[in-house]
């Protein structure tokens, strides 16, 4: 626990010196890396207990457009005012459901939350205050009600992703070191067993499926204060797609490795896209494919079994 | 009146378009526990095959009546080339996998495919209105409907009706209904499952072509189609409940008339009603509308 709290500093006192000499479109890769990153971990505690959700995009969206509307109905525009928004809207949001949702495994509990994020896209399509297909713009970022000098904001959105996403990852991985959060991979071995031990199933499911969410709602904030724009597809389902994806890439073994899958992703999209539009969808699912096949851990499995053998 | 009469012949077109679109997914997830992605790929490449071969035919000026053959032909040719190889080459290594994981995997090819289909038909819409104009309209309650989109009503009729004589007045359907019940039993009274794990697939996939092939002269066919279709199949086969035969009828149906009434009274709904009715119906009967008991397997 002590060595992951060390490596979650040493990631963000590294961006933090070294953002200072990033060009620009390499911050805004890194900042969009920690919103889908957060994403992915959230998806990463679902996974372990054996859960993939086909609708996170959900929350990711829903925590997009809170922190629209912050500055759209209320002329807000604070990075942090706008992720407190999306992970308060994404958390209440999957408190509510999560009462459903927590009895579901397997191919049903993907179809439903599929279902939803598809019942947001269905609303924000067609809701016109939100600018309907097209959505809306986001106001400037400030910081705390200061507005950073053109040249500085892309710094300062990287440090306040950086610092508020490792701050999470931290925090998810005490969690994972409780009673609560060891019983995850148990649900997947064995439900019956976990019952049997006097623990509930459907509890520790609830609870980390409202922790998914509110760190996707964070993400969306995030990755809508760095992109400025924020439109419906973002609940469509392959957005969720995108995001499983980067879940499968990274792995389960550790709390910093949705981050590094995340970028990863955002790697091979920029530069495949840039390459040969054509194909960057091909190369993404024959990474898949592979990595199904031949890394069932994702990519975190590699360092691990490099460090057993040396 | 005359209005609440084109909301039952829309809603009828549009369920007989999702039922054909969606009865391969039932079938390949009934017989194989697959919830195949790559469903909404066939769905493209049966479109774009069809236009293609369709748009050749009709520019070499052979007759135009022919050309709903040729939409035929177009799907049957590009589902028996692409869907044995990747039965065959690729998901038959995987049956071992936990559901989920296939869905990924299928996911994974559904991805690939897009990407294929790009490469292959580029990315400029293909246009093949003639087999669309040619049988011209009728009307009811006053408005007009094309007379093409009873093709679509009699595909969704023929398909369905066909493929529940095959499973139950056959003795190759019977085998299949042995293999859906138990696989392992099935093999060892001599089922060869494997070879009908490449025909369902096939099959399954076929009809997605031929929902894409008919589909084709009355959109612009362009990247993209797959992506939409796959996610309204999802919901049809989902309300109806995964597997089921008559349950996908039901669901297109459902989700056929819903769609139909709120396109016509309340339009600003139409997309969300649709997946409301999906989890609505996973909140109440997670297994559909039309599930049975399942016996525990332990």
């Amino acid at each position: 626990l002590k060595r992951t709290g060390f490596l979650l500093l040493a990631i963000a006192a590294f961006l933090l010196v070294a953002g200072l000499w990033l060009p620009q479109w390499a911050m805004f890769i890194v900042t969009i890396a920690f919103a889908k990153g957060l994403v992915a971990l959230g998806l990463m505690l679902l996974l372990r207990a054996g859960l993939v959700s086909f609708g996170q995009a959900l929350y990711y969206c829903l925590g997009a457009y809170a922190a629209g509307a912050l500055g759209r109905f209320l002329g807000i525009g604070d990075i942090y005012l706008q992720m407190l928004a999306g992970a308060l809207a994404a958390g209440l949001v999957a408190f509510i459901l999560g009462f459903l949702l927590a009895k579901y495994r397997g191919i049903f509990f993907g179809l439903l939350s599929l279902a939803l994020s598809m019942i947001l896209y269905g609303l924000l399509v067609k809701n016109e205050a939100l600018g309907s297909t097209d959505g809306f713009n986001i106001l400037p970022s400030t910081l705390f009600g200061v507005r950073p000098a053109s040249e500085w904001v892309r710094y300062a959105v990287l440090a306040s992703a950086a610092v508020v996403s490792l701050s999470l990852a931290f925090l998810v991985s005490r969690y994972l070191s409780t009673p609560l959060g060891r019983l995850a991979p148990a649900i997947k071995d064995n439900e019956i067993r976990v019952e049997y031990m006097g623990a509930s199933a459907r509890r520790a499911v609830h609870v980390m499926y409202v922790i998914a969410a509110v760190m996707a709602g964070v993400g969306g904030a995030l990755a809508a204060t760095t992109v400025g724009h924020i439109d419906p597809d973002m609940a469509f389902w392959t957005t969720s797609g995108e995001f499983i994806f980067i879940t499968i890439l990274a792995g389960t073994g550790n709390v910093a490795a949705p981050f590094a899958g995340a970028l990863i992703y955002e790697i091979i999209h920029t530069t495949a896209y840039d390459l040969s539009p054509n194909t960057w969808q091909l190369s993404l699912g024959l990474a898949l494919l592979l990595i199904i096949v031949f890394l069932p851990e994702g990519l975190w499995s590699l360092f691990k079994r490099h460090a057993r053998n040396t | 009146l005359d209005q609440l009469l084109s909301v039952g012949v829309d809603g009828v077109i549009y369920s007989a378009w999702l039922f054909t679109a969606a009865l391969g997914l039932t079938l390949i997830y009934g017989v194989m526990k697959i919830v195949n992605v790559t469903h909404g790929s066939f769905y493209a490449l049966g479109a774009y095959a069809a236009a293609s071969l369709t748009g050749a035919w009709l520019a070499r000026g052979y007759p135009p009546v022919l050309s709903y053959a040729v939409l035929l032909g177009a799907a049957l040719l590009v589902t028996l080339v692409v869907a044995p190889l990747i039965e065959r080459g690729i998901l038959r290594f995987m049956y071992a996998k936990d559901e989920v994981v296939i869905l990924l995997i299928t996911y994974a090819l559904f991805l690939i495919l897009e990407d294929v289909i790009k490469l292959v038909w580029g990315v400029n819409p293909y246009f093949i209105a003639e087999p669309y104009a040619l049988l011209g309209s009728f009307t009811v309650g006053g408005l007009d409907h094309p007379v093409y989109n009873l093709i679509l009503v009699a595909l969704a009729l023929v398909s369905g009706l066909g493929l529940a004589w095959l499973l139950h007045s056959t003795r190759v359907g019977k085998l299949l209904l042995a293999v859906i019940h138990d696989t392992e039993v099935s093999r060892a009274m001599g089922i060869n499952v494997d070879r009908y794990y490449l025909v369902t697939f096939t099959f399954g996939s076929l009809l997605a072509a031929l929902a894409g092939a008919f589909t084709a002269p009355t959109v612009s066919v362009v990247p993209g189609l797959g992506v939409e279709i796959i996610v309204l199949s999802f919901a049809v086969v989902v309300i109806g409940g995964l597997g089921s035969l008559p349950g996908a009828a039901l669901g297109a149906v459902i989700v056929g008339m819903v769609r139909s009434l709120s396109v016509h009274y309340l339009p600003s709904v139409e997309l969300f009603v649709i997946y409301f009715v999906m989890a609505l119906v996973l909140a109440f009967r997670p297994r559909g509308l039309f599930s049975l008991a399942e016996p525990r397997k332990i």
